[in-house]
């Protein structure tokens, strides 16, 4: 009980690094390919304020994880290091590139760092992805770098997650810009990122559906747990909310497509994770087992609570300023 | 004596590279983290002033360094992300074992992390946007989660050093008591101790860019407002950290005597114990140093004839080695020195303001904070190293081996190179960001 209590922490940890995250990095894929100088301007006024606490999400997954699964965290950090090492530098990279974005000097700079920040923000998504890809398709035993350093993240399941994850993202992305560009009247950017959401948007259902078919071959498994029950009313969900994200995108509506789009990314990691159920590290570690004692968990949980209790408005009152335009400024580096 | 929940020891030839690694992460980490315990209650106090008195320069000023004070909080998320990864990636059977004993700290700083980010975005984008009054109280939960932020990680440093919470039975760790293990009472004094080296050192180093520009001749008056208000915390801060070192001093001989005995070099145990100052510790003894007889006694009990435990009270597999022995004990006296010299600084500027109610004249005097900024952070840095190689070969208190926790993966030193890199172009970055800041006609 208080173990799968504790899980849903992670997820919902998990869902919120996704969505706001994702949506984080998909703006690097939208910055690099930018024809001109109000896209990018749009990206750093829409990131500016809230790129921190978008990123804090993942040090959120990784405390709560090693408190409440502390087995499986050694384990996935050991197996998995590379990925995991990879997606940590490159997390700073794109820190460093975002900061700087829009201070070069010359023409060098900007395109160098316009690539730092391009890359990172393709790779990061990809090599976490990955490295969920292989927990979810069984790859990461139990022990000290008991897996294998490298088929463990590059196999199809890991490969089709990467993929998933960073188009995704660059959706989200296009979707949250849209509805920024909307607010700040923006009409030519409106109508640029309508064509790329709605692009993006094709792609991620394409690559989602051949991502069924992967996990089939690969790990009939999960395949099982997303074709049945719970697991299948989150594809639903999912596949609903994708499908209304992609209409209001027709219609330019982005301010509602924000809710369909967090709803259709939210629920196909809530359907992962609930398809994988009772594991934590499948085939062998359930979340039982893998859990920390009862009085860590309940230390832990009623810790959160009180924490989500001040978190969770100051966060609704972040993005309302945020969203109203209130913190949207030309100055601010 | 413990299992390790993944299965026990492993082999990995490049231990001392997973120990560099992590040191070099946490030496660029804990200076960020300085500005993230001090820098808001400095950029705070500035607009408290400009609300009092409605002086446009306190404003202009608290501005300006609200922006310094979220490139560096950025840094400090990202090189925190970093760390973070790292807990896992070098020391799997470390947080395997123990995550969920010492985790919930973790948990509670992650929360305040989170309250940080917030907080900060709010109050460096809200110039202007929300009103003054409310504006300013946006800064509060920034200064107090800098702080609760520090504290709790902290308290995972202080039961690493003496660990509790937890019973081992058959190498097991079994009834665990997660608060028991966040207030062990082995950390209040390295908090406290952390406390101020983080205000000494974001103020000296603020204080060292005024003084520099003070030298160049910019001595307006927002100049010397940069000037005296993060020296007057510092000023206040160094001479109290003194006695708070002698504190965690004689803290650490009741809890970790092998340590203290580490930080003096002190082969034999023996009554009226002398202190060494310099020379080098060889052959179960400190050769060419300069001998206070009984100091170390007076100074780790209070009492000349004080028994203190020496290195010899312990097997050579049981603490750090030789190597290990003369990098803490230079350490150990650097920051003792450094320390002492930025107190006696501080005396100094704070006799001078009470007594004449100006700054010291003397063109030394600024040259001296300009060295004293990087020198604050040598001592810093030099209090982590004694701290924690003198823990070796330890990562919990003589219960786990730093060899037992370390993965088993490869490719440790490419790693390591990627990261030296990796810093070396985040500090240049952050030094070109806050030049530029340094560099724009400050707004009113």
């Amino acid at each position: 009980m208080l173990a799968d209590l504790a899980a849903a922490l992670v997820v919902v940890g998990l869902i919120a690094y996704v969505v706001l995250g994702g949506a984080d990095f998909g703006t690097g894929v939208w910055d690099v390919t930018a024809r001109d100088e109000s896209m990018r301007a749009r990206i750093k006024r829409s990131m500016g304020p809230v790129w921190e606490a978008n990123h804090v999400w993942l040090i959120f997954i990784l405390v709560i994880v090693w408190t409440a699964f502390p087995r499986a965290f050694g384990s996935i950090t050991s197996t998995l290091a590379l990925p995991l090492f990879l997606a940590a530098v490159g997390i700073i990279f794109r820190g460093g590139a975002f900061a700087l974005r829009g201070e070069a000097a010359t023409m060098f700079e900007q395109r160098g760092l316009g690539a730092t920040f391009a890359l990172s923000s393709v790779l990061v998504p990809f090599f976490l992805g990955a490295a969920v890809g292989g927990i979810a398709s069984g790859r990461v035993p139990v022990g000290n770098a008991a897996g294998d350093a490298i088929s463990s993240w590059l196999n199809e399941t890991s490969v089709t997650i990467g993929l998933i994850s960073v188009v995704t993202g660059a959706h989200v992305a296009a979707v949250f810009l849209g509805a920024d560009a909307e607010r700040a009247g923006e009409t030519g950017l409106v109508r640029a990122f309508r064509v790329r959401a709605l692009g993006s948007g094709v792609v991620a259902g394409a690559l989602a559906l051949a991502g069924l078919f992967v996990v089939r071959s690969d790990v009939p498994d999960l395949y099982d747990g997303l074709t049945s029950g719970a697991g299948l009313a989150c594809v639903i969900v999912s596949a609903v909310a994708g499908v209304a994200t992609l209409a209001l995108e027709w219609r330019s509506r982005f301010e509602a497509a924000r809710y369909t789009v967090a709803a259709a990314v939210g629920s196909i990691v809530a359907g992962f994770a609930l398809a994988q159920r009772p594991y934590f590290l499948p085939p062998e570690l359930t979340v039982d087992e893998a859990a920390a004692p009862d009085a860590t968990l309940a230390a832990l949980l009623a810790c959160a609570a009180g924490g989500l209790c001040l978190l969770v408005p100051a966060l609704v009152w972040l993005f309302r300023l945020q969203l109203s335009g209130r913190l949207d400024s030309r100055s601010n580096t | 004596m413990i299992d390790g929940s993944l299965g026990g020891p492993v082999e990995q030839q490049y231990l001392l590279e997973a120990r560099q690694m992590q040191a070099l992460s946490l030496a660029v980490h804990i200076p960020l983290v300085c500005f993230g315990i001090a820098f808001p209650a400095m950029v705070l106090f500035l607009e408290g002033l400009w609300l009092r008195t409605g002086d446009p320069v306190y404003k202009a000023l608290a501005k300006r360094w609200s922006k310094a004070m979220l490139i560096l909080f950025a840094c400090g998320v990202v090189t925190g992300t970093i760390l973070s990864f790292e807990l896992g990636l070098l020391w799997p059977e470390f947080m395997a074992t123990f995550g969920e004993v010492f985790g919930l700290a973790f948990g509670l700083e992650g929360f305040s992390f989170f309250l940080e980010a917030i907080f900060i975005a709010i109050y460096v984008y809200g110039w202007d946007r929300l009103p003054p009054r409310v504006h300013l109280a946006c800064g509060a939960p920034i200064v107090a989660t800098g702080i609760a932020g520090s504290f709790f990680v902290i308290s995972v440093n202080g039961w690493m050093n003496k660990p509790v919470g937890f019973d081992i039975r058959d190498g097991e760790v079994v009834n665990v008591r997660p608060f028991e293990a966040l207030f062990n009472d082995n950390f209040w004094h390295e908090f406290v101790h952390m406390y101020l080296a983080g205000t000494i050192v974001a103020g000296f180093v603020v204080a060292a860019v005024y003084a520099a520009g003070w030298l160049r001749g910019k001595r307006e008056r927002r100049h010397r407002l940069g000037l005296v208000v993060p020296l007057t915390f510092a000023a206040l801060a160094a001479p109290a950290q003194l006695l708070v070192g002698d504190w965690a001093a004689r803290t650490v001989a009741e809890n970790q005597p092998t340590k203290l005995a580490v930080f003096e070099g002190l082969g034999p145990t023996e009554r009226g114990a002398p202190l060494h100052v310099l020379g080098i510790y060889e052959d179960g003894e400190v050769k060419y140093g300069i001998k206070f007889p009984k100091l170390l006694s007076l100074l780790a009990y209070h009492d000349p004839d004080a028994r203190v435990q020496g290195l010899d009270a312990v097997g050579a597999d049981d603490r750090p080695s030789d190597t290990g022995i003369n990098i803490v004990r230079l350490s150990f006296q650097a920051m003792v020195a450094i320390g002492s010299g930025l107190a006696a600084l501080g005396v100094f500027y704070l006799w001078t303001w009470w007594r004449r109610r100006r700054l010291p004249r003397s063109p030394w005097f600024f040259r001296a904070l300009v060295v004293a900024g990087p020198l604050s952070l040598v001592a810093l840095i030099c209090g982590w190293v004694t701290t924690e190689v003198g823990r070796q070969p330890w990562i919990v208190y003589e219960v786990m081996r730093t060899e037992e926790a370390v993965t088993g993966a490869d490719g440790i030193p490419i790693g390591y190179a990627t990261l030296v890199v990796v810093y070396i172009a985040l500090a240049a970055i952050a030094g070109v960001m806050l030049r530029r800041l340094s560099r724009k006609p400050l707004e009113v």
